[in-house]
Order: C-alpha cells, then sequence, then structure tokens
C-alpha cells in the first residue's frame, strides 16, 4: 500500500454539518468541497458541495448531463477537477491515480460493465482481491479458492459458473460479477454507475437485494435513472442538475419537491418533442 | 549554422507529405499502413517511367500522375483487405506489412533490384543564395511541395462538403454514420488521397537521390514519429511535428553525426511523449478505452 | 478403462501439456541429434535461438498486448555482449580486435574493457536488454502510450539502434557487425563438437524459459497480463498499476530476446545490423502471428517454422520466397488470426464440443448468452 499519510485537509467540516440532511454524521467519510470541472469551458461540475457518512447508502440521481458520472469519475480519479477538494476519510484524492485510490479503500463499477471475457468469473473475482499483495507473490500459481472470493461468489450467485469465462455472462450477470469484484476489493467505499440499466424486472429485483445485503457493512453511493428502484431501495437522496446539487434528502421530500419534478418534467418534455 | 536551416526544411517538407496521408488513415481509420512506403515507391517510379515520354519535366508531369497511381493501389488495398480490420489497428500493421513485402518485390521483378535515377528538370539546377546560405532549387520546391499540399488538404477538410465528413468520421464515427454520413465512402476518399499523397512524396524524393524499392521504407519510421508526435489527425501538429523533427535531424547531424541524429530524435520524442502522452494535439474523447 | 481411452486421456486430458513437452524434449534431445548431421543440427540450432526470441514476443505481445517491433535491439544488445567478450579473448591481453586495427583505432574503448571478464560479459547479455527495456517501458507505459504508438516507437528504437551500430564503425564493427570468432570458450566454431555443444545448450535454454514463461502466464501475475490486454483502464480499477506490470514483462520478453542474441553468435558465428534492425524484427512478430501468437508454444513453433522456412525456400527461390511469405502472411492474417497454434485449438475445440454432445445425458444450457440486453 502507498502511503497515504499526511496532507489530510479536513478544512471545512464544520460548515457541513449545515447542510448534511438526515442521520448524516456529522465529518464524512466522503467529503466533496466546491467541485469544479471545466471541459472546455462546459462546466460539467459546478461547484458540488457533497458529503457521505460512513455506512450510508447515498442515491444520486439526475437528468442527462447532470453531472452524475462525472462526479465519480473525479471521485476515483479518471478526470482532474479544475477546482475544490474531494477528501476520503480525511485524505485529499485529488492529483492521485486510480489504482492508488482503489488502494485507498474506494471502489467502482462502470455504466457499460468491462470484466476481462478471457478470464474466468473466479478469475476475475481473484484478481480483483488480491491487488494487495505484492507482484512478487502474484507469480505463484493460484491454489484454490480464497475465502474473500468464495464469499463474494456466494454474494452474488454465480457460485456455479465460476469457472467458466466471464464472456459468457448476460448483461446482468456481468453487472453482478463487477459487484462481486467490488466486494472482493474489500474498499470502504462503493461507487455503482447504473447498476440494474438495461437489467430485467428479475434482474434488478436480485440486484436491489444484492445492494441493500452489500450496504449492510459498507458504504455505498449508486447512481441511477430507474425511479421505480429509488423508491424502492434508496433512503437518501442527492439530486443533482446541470452540475450542481438541487436537493438533498430522503426519498419522499425529494420527490415531493417542486424543484426536481420541474427538472424531470422538463426533461420528460424533451423527451416527448 | 544557418545553411542547416534550409537542410532540416526540406527534411520536414518530405516527412510532411509522407505523414499527412499517414495521420489521416491512422487518425480516420485506426490503419497502420506499412505500405505507405511502397505507395511513396510507386510514386517515384511513375516519375522514373514517365522520363521516357517527357524526358526532363518528368518530375513535373508526374505528380498528377504518381497521385493517381498511388491513390488507386491505396484504393484497392483499402476495398480489398483493409476493410475488414477497421478499429484493429495492430492487425491493419501486420497486414498492411505483408502487402509492403509484396509490393517491395513486384518493384525488384519489373525495376531491378538496383537502384534507379530520376534526371531533375534543368530549371531546379542551380540554387538560391541568400547572404551565406545556399539553398538548392530542389530542395525549395519540396518545400514548396509540402506547402502546397499542407494548403490543399486544409482547404479540402474546412472548405468541401467532402472533407467536413471525412472531419466528421474522424472525431466520432458512430454520430457521423447515425447523421448519414456514409462512412465507408469517407473511408475510401480519405484512404485514397493519403495513399495519393504518398505518390506525390515518392516523386519529390527523387529529386533528393537515387531510388529502389525500399525506398519508402526508409522514410516510414521517421514518418511515424511525426504521426505519434503531432498527434493522431491532427494537420497543424503534423506540420509542426514534421518542422520540429526536421529541424533537430539536420542540426543534430551538423553538430554530431547523421548516426547519432536518429539516437537524439527518438530520446527527444520520448521526452516529449512525458509532456504531451497522446502528441501535440489531442481529439478529446470521454470514452474509455 | 482400456488401454486405448487412457492413451486418448493422455493426449487430450490434463496431462497433454507434459506428454507433448516430454515428446518435443526427446524429439530434440534424442531423435535430432542421431538423424541429422552437424550442419543440419546447427541450422535448427539457429531456428531455435530465434525462437528463444519469438518466445519473448509472444508473452509481451500475446498475452500482454504489447506490439513490440523493436525485439531486434535486444536481441542485438545480447548478441553484442557475448561477440564482444569473443572478440576480446581472441585479441589477447593486449590486443585489439581484428575491425579495429582496419578502422585504424588504435586503443581499446573504454566500454569494451570490462567485458574481457566472461561473468560481466554474459550478465551483460540480461542486463543490458532488461535495462534498455526498463527504461523504455517506465517512460512510455506510465503515460499511457500503449497499442500501435508503442509499435511505431518500438520500431523507431530498432532503426535508430542500428543506424547508430552501422555509424560507429571502429566501436561496433559497422554493417558487418562482429564476426570471424576463432575461439568460443576454447572451442574451435568450425568442429561438429562445437555445434552439437552449442545445439544441446540452445535446447536446454528454450526448455527452460519456456517453462519460465509458462509459469508466468499460468501464475496469478498472467491473469493479471491478460487482464491488462484486454482492459488495461479497467485494472487500474482493481488497484493495479498497469504500467508497472506491462514493464516487468516487457523487460522478461527483452531479456529473452538477449538470451536469444547471445546463444546465436556462437551458434551462427556473427551479429550484425542486419539482423537487428526494422525488417527482421518485424519479421521475428510475423513468425509469432504465424504460429499464433495467443499460445507460447505456438509463438515457439512460428519461429522455428519461419526461420526454416527462409532458409530452404529463399536458396532455392530467392524471389518467390518473399511472395510466398507476403502471401502466407496475409493469408494468416485474414483467415486465420490467431495462428498455426489458433488453428489447432479451434480444430480441438470442435473434437471437444462434438465428445461433450456424445456423452452429456442432456447438453447443459448455456447461461447467460440467451437474454438480450433490453434497450
Amino acid at each position: 500500500m502507498s502511503a497515504e499519510t499526511g496532507e489530510t485537509e479536513i478544512g471545512g467540516a464544520e460548515t457541513v454539518a449545515s447542510e448534511t440532511v438526515g442521520d448524516a454524521p456529522k465529518s464524512g467519510l466522503l467529503e466533496l468541497r466546491d467541485l469544479m470541472v471545466v471541459f472546455d469551458g462546459f462546466k460539467a461540475i459546478n461547484g458540488v458541495n457533497l458529503t457521505v457518512g460512513e455506512g450510508e447508502l447515498r442515491f444520486l440521481i439526475g437528468p442527462n448531463g447532470a453531472g452524475k458520472t462525472t462526479l465519480i469519475d473525479v471521485i476515483t480519479g479518471l478526470t482532474k477537477p479544475t477546482s475544490g477538494t474531494v477528501t476520503f476519510a480525511g485524505t485529499s484524492l485529488i492529483g492521485r491515480k486510480e489504482h492508488q485510490i482503489v488502494r485507498m479503500g474506494i471502489g467502482r463499477t462502470f455504466q457499460t460493465s468491462v470484466v476481462f471475457e478471457e478470464l474466468s468469473v473466479l478469475e476475475n473475482i481473484d484478481l480483483a482481491a488480491t491487488f494487495r499483495s505484492p507482484l512478487v507473490r502474484l507469480l505463484r500459481r493460484r491454489r484454490g479458492v480464497s475465502d474473500e472470493v468464495a464469499a463474494a461468489l456466494e454474494t452474488i450467485g454465480l457460485q456455479d459458473l465460476a469457472d467458466r469465462p466471464a464472456g459468457i455472462l448476460s448483461h446482468g450477470q456481468r453487472q453482478w460479477l463487477e459487484i462481486g469484484m467490488l466486494i472482493a476489493q474489500g474498499p470502504k467505499l462503493l461507487l455503482l454507475d447504473e447498476p440494474v440499466a438495461g437489467m430485467s424486472k428479475d434482474e434488478r429485483e436480485r440486484t436491489g437485494e444484492l445492494l441493500t445485503e452489500i450496504a449492510r457493512d459498507h458504504t455505498v453511493i449508486v447512481i441511477e435513472h430507474d425511479m421505480e428502484f429509488l423508491r424502492r431501495y434508496a433512503s437518501t437522496v442527492t439530486v443533482l442538475h446541470e452540475g450542481t446539487v438541487l436537493v438533498e434528502g430522503d426519498v419522499a421530500a425529494v420527490q415531493a419537491d417542486p424543484r426536481v419534478q420541474e427538472v424531470y418534467l422538463g426533461r420528460k418534455k424533451e423527451d416527448a418533442a | 549554422m544557418l545553411s542547416q536551416l534550409p537542410i532540416g526544411l526540406s527534411i520536414a517538407g518530405a516527412l510532411l507529405l509522407i505523414a499527412l496521408g499517414l495521420t489521416f488513415t491512422f487518425g480516420q481509420m485506426g490503419v497502420i499502413n506499412m505500405a505507405h512506403g511502397e505507395f511513396i515507391m510507386a510514386g517515384a517510379y511513375t516519375a522514373y517511367m514517365l522520363q521516357g515520354v517527357f524526358s526532363g519535366q518528368a518530375v513535373l508531369a508526374a505528380l498528377p500522375v504518381a497521385f493517381l497511381v498511388a491513390g488507386l493501389m491505396g484504393l484497392v488495398l483499402e476495398r480489398f483487405a483493409i476493410r475488414r480490420f477497421y478499429g484493429r489497428p495492430l492487425d491493419t500493421l501486420l497486414l498492411t506489412w505483408g502487402v509492403s513485402l509484396v509490393l517491395q518485390q513486384v518493384a525488384r521483378d519489373i525495376f531491378g533490384a538496383p537502384n534507379v535515377n530520376v534526371t531533375a528538370p534543368s530549371w531546379l539546377d542551380g540554387r538560391l543564395t541568400l547572404g551565406s546560405v545556399a539553398i538548392p532549387y530542389t530542395r525549395l520546391f519540396i518545400m514548396a511541395l509540402a506547402v502546397a499540399c499542407v494548403v490543399a488538404i486544409w482547404a479540402y477538410m474546412n472548405r468541401s462538403k467532402q472533407g467536413r465528413r471525412m472531419r466528421a468520421v474522424m472525431q466520432n464515427r458512430e454520430l457521423a454514420s447515425c447523421s448519414g454520413v456514409v462512412t465507408e465512402r469517407v473511408d475510401q476518399l480519405t484512404f485514397f488521397i493519403g495513399s495519393g499523397l504518398a505518390g506525390v512524396a515518392g516523386v519529390a524524393l527523387t529529386l533528393t537521390g537515387p531510388i529502389g524499392p525500399t525506398l519508402g521504407t526508409n522514410y516510414l519510421v521517421d514518418a511515424f514519429l511525426v504521426v505519434v508526435a503531432g498527434g493522431l489527425g491532427q494537420l497543424r501538429g503534423a506540420v509542426l511535428a514534421a518542422v520540429a523533427l526536421g529541424m533537430l535531424q539536420s542540426y543534430v547531424e551538423f553538430w554530431t553525426d547523421a548516426s547519432a541524429a536518429k539516437v537524439v530524435v527518438f530520446a527527444a520524442i520520448i521526452a516529449f511523449l512525458q509532456v504531451r502522452p497522446q502528441g501535440l494535439f489531442v481529439m478529446r474523447s470521454r470514452a474509455l478505452t | 478403462m482400456s488401454a486405448l481411452t487412457r492413451g486418448k486421456a493422455l493426449l487430450t486430458g490434463k496431462y497433454r501439456g507434459y506428454v507433448v513437452f516430454v515428446s518435443v524434449a526427446l524429439l530434440l534431445l534424442a531423435v535430432a541429434p542421431a538423424a541429422l548431421d552437424p550442419f543440419r543440427l546447427s541450422l535448427l540450432a539457429k531456428y531455435l535461438c530465434l525462437a528463444i526470441a519469438a518466445l519473448g514476443i509472444g508473452l509481451a505481445w500475446g498475452q500482454g498486448g504489447m506490439m513490440t517491433l523493436g525485439q531486434g535491439v535486444f536481441f542485438g544488445l545480447g548478441g553484442y555482449a557475448m561477440g564482444m567478450h569473443l572478440k576480446l579473448t581472441e585479441a589477447g591481453d593486449n590486443g585489439l580486435p581484428d575491425f579495429m586495427t582496419w578502422s585504424g583505432v588504435e586503443e581499446l574503448p573504454a566500454i569494451w574493457e570490462p567485458f574481457r571478464n566472461p561473468v560481466f560479459a554474459l550478465a551483460m547479455v540480461v542486463v543490458l536488454p532488461v535495462v534498455v527495456a526498463t527504461a523504455l517501458g517506465v517512460l512510455v507505459f506510465r503515460q499511457r502510450v500503449r497499442g500501435a504508438y508503442f509499435a511505431i516507437l518500438s520500431q523507431a528504437l530498432a532503426a535508430a539502434f542500428v543506424i547508430w551500430l552501422v555509424g560507429n564503425q571502429g566501436l561496433t564493427g559497422g554493417t558487418n557487425g562482429l564476426t570471424n570468432f576463432y575461439d568460443i570458450f576454447g572451442m574451435y566454431p568450425e568442429e561438429d563438437s562445437t555445434k552439437t555443444t552449442f545445439y544441446f545448450i540452445v535446447v536446454i535454454a528454450v526448455g527452460v524459459l519456456y517453462l519460465v514463461a509458462r509459469h508466468i502466464v499460468r501464475s496469478r501475475f498472467g491473469r493479471l497480463l491478460v487482464a491488462i490486454r484486454d482492459g488495461e483502464d479497467r485494472v487500474r480499477f482493481l488497484g493495479y498499476n498497469p504500467a508497472t506490470v506491462k514493464t516487468i514483462v516487457f523487460a522478461t520478453s527483452a531479456a529473452m530476446a538477449g538470451i536469444a542474441g547471445a546463444l546465436y553468435v556462437p551458434v551462427v558465428g556473427i551479429i550484425s545490423p542486419a539482423l537487428l534492425g526494422v525488417v527482421p524484427s518485424i519479421e521475428l512478430l510475423v513468425a509469432v502471428a504465424i504460429g499464433g501468437r495467443f499460445s507460447l508454444a505456438g509463438a515457439l513453433l512460428g519461429g522455428v517454422l519461419m526461420n526454416w522456412a527462409r532458409t530452404t525456400f529463399s536458396e532455392s527461390m530467392p524471389d518467390g520466397w518473399i511472395y510466398i511469405q507476403g502471401g502466407l502472411f496475409i493469408l494468416v492474417i485474414l483467415v486465420a488470426p490467431k495462428g498455426i497454434a489458433g488453428l489447432a485449438g479451434q480444430i480441438g475445440d470442435l473434437v471437444a464440443r462434438r465428445r461433450a454432445l456424445r456423452t452429456a445425458p442432456a447438453p447443459a444450457p448455456e447461461p447467460g448468452v440467451k437474454e438480450e440486453v433490453p434497450v
């Protein structure tokens, strides 16, 4: 593990308390302050403040282009913010490479799931589980299945397919495999980017159960479009719109908020046109 | 010192003529065309053949003919082979290398293995003297040709309907296709023009010395470096990178020797990539590759 | 179980690898030395040297997706390290290598001096390629330069290296390279016993390096390498730094090329720029592509077959060979992108599927693929 001591930026933690909603703790596990991301003059993220507390299950919603994925990209090091701070457990994430951020305990999935098709389901999870061991130790051949890999495999329910190449999995199974890989990484914070997009009804249900199970002992942020899924599984919701936080609160309050309705209804009109 | 300037610029001119075609076929279609060198060779031999008809003026007459000959060769290659490999650059590299081998052997069988000479037109004899610097007219001609080609390409890309389609395909193939651009036609045309430019470059190279079946191979590596340093499909990038490489080459050669120059150029490219890993200019994309 | 089915199990089951390995080893160690005269044996040794370099490419390119077009550089570094040592032993304690005398060099260049020591020279066979490959790898992979860009850069390295070698006649022997060896660790190269000895050394090197490469491929590290080949950016989100892994593998493949080059010198008796440049480097890669880039055995096979074919056909029909090589190559890329080994695998798959259909009471449903993604 690379050293992550020093340069703790807890500044602004006091101002956070007033903004956080519901039962979130005072100082969050993940804190975004005045975040700006500008692409060629276009403000994809325009001053976002966000605090996610330890153990929380947070949903991020918003119409297309609201900056949800960009936000996750910034947290995970894929996109560099123009200004603002991102701190995780008191340590700044800015300027760190993707793999270093993963090593600090943040894992993510992608909208279009990417698994390694030539490797077996088991190997996919196994690779995710072993990143902490030094590369030399990886030169040994894998013998048997480690406990955390077996546990992850069981959680996602793909034991029967463990030795099949991941390339044969269906779309839904791939998403689960990605989630399984995430669990095997043993992260403190999980970021799921539209985990139920393109899934059948049954698959959604299964994913929802999976999500509830994971959220029991992890901090999870989920980006989701699907309102029904949101109503069933979300507690706290943050609504993004045009790169800023529009509303934050519990599901019922957010749904009742006229601004949210306007944003979504406005979009519906566009869709119809 | 100053005398190296025109040498550097003319190296740059030749490199640019070769790299122009490469950067567009690579940038638009993801094709690493190792047979590009053989299109150069074909252009050069076109000039050689036309000597029989036009004698001293063959070089001038060869410019349009070589463009057509090399362009058609490119078109055939695109139609029959490369088309099946779009998006798999490494496979196109292997495939076109096989094609390049065969084309070189064809040239050997037709023209013989030894190098041949193309006589430069008499009006390119002599040199322009500016103070202490003497520039051979042949070098000026190559520079002028490169400038003319860049201007023509620029005009094509920015002023013609076809050129705009080409840019659209280069930036986002799927979107262009959805918007009604027949990407297949655009690809063919790009390949034709890119290969044709290689033919023109071949004609220009006949002014620098004797030509042979492996003429193109010698220049191809450097031309690829121009593409890498300039950024894919970037006209400005190719121009700047070609000038920078040409200058670097000629000055290091002047101070040390030709063998050190190649090593220095290579080191410079690697150093440059530390600052700009994707070349001078980049087409932005959000895709996770 | 009848003897027949047991025999079948040996050929198809989990022991297939061992059976093939042992048979090939027997073929190379017992049959070939008995059946071939020393000249032919020496030729086979030459092909096997090139196959070692091909094996390195199989590892870097087939498994790791790094299309290296500059393997000649590492082959050359190994070869020159060996050649320099041999030249110095011949020249004696204060003498100069013959080519230096011819090109008017009067004092031994400082860089040559340590190569008198055989241990140093043999170490350099591996160290030099590893250092150059690591430097290039770190600089290039860290900046996420990859795919075609990496191919082009490695090719440019090969071009620059050869031009530098040719341009420094007094230091490197120029175009002629290092040749005319009379004393190879106390042996005379033209003697049959020398040829046979080096043949065995080469065969053992092939075997050992193959096993090393195979171990790498089958370890977790090898799985990681394949993952990086297929989705480098995704691997970052598994907490690994792909640049490190790629650099290690690239350096390993460079070391293999270096060993190949060093063995080539006593076997063939020359190391020169003509063996290392852009074209020979691509030819090595092509051999791997034809043999089958995704299989280590395929890479070895390609290395031997292509070089055998070149020697055989280019003697009998020098012009025709190029058409054959080019044509064959275009054909392989178009029809069988996985090469000979891939073809064998395809046929094997077919057989296995047939058998599975026959033995299994009911074909297990293919999970997954049935479901269409709702749009």
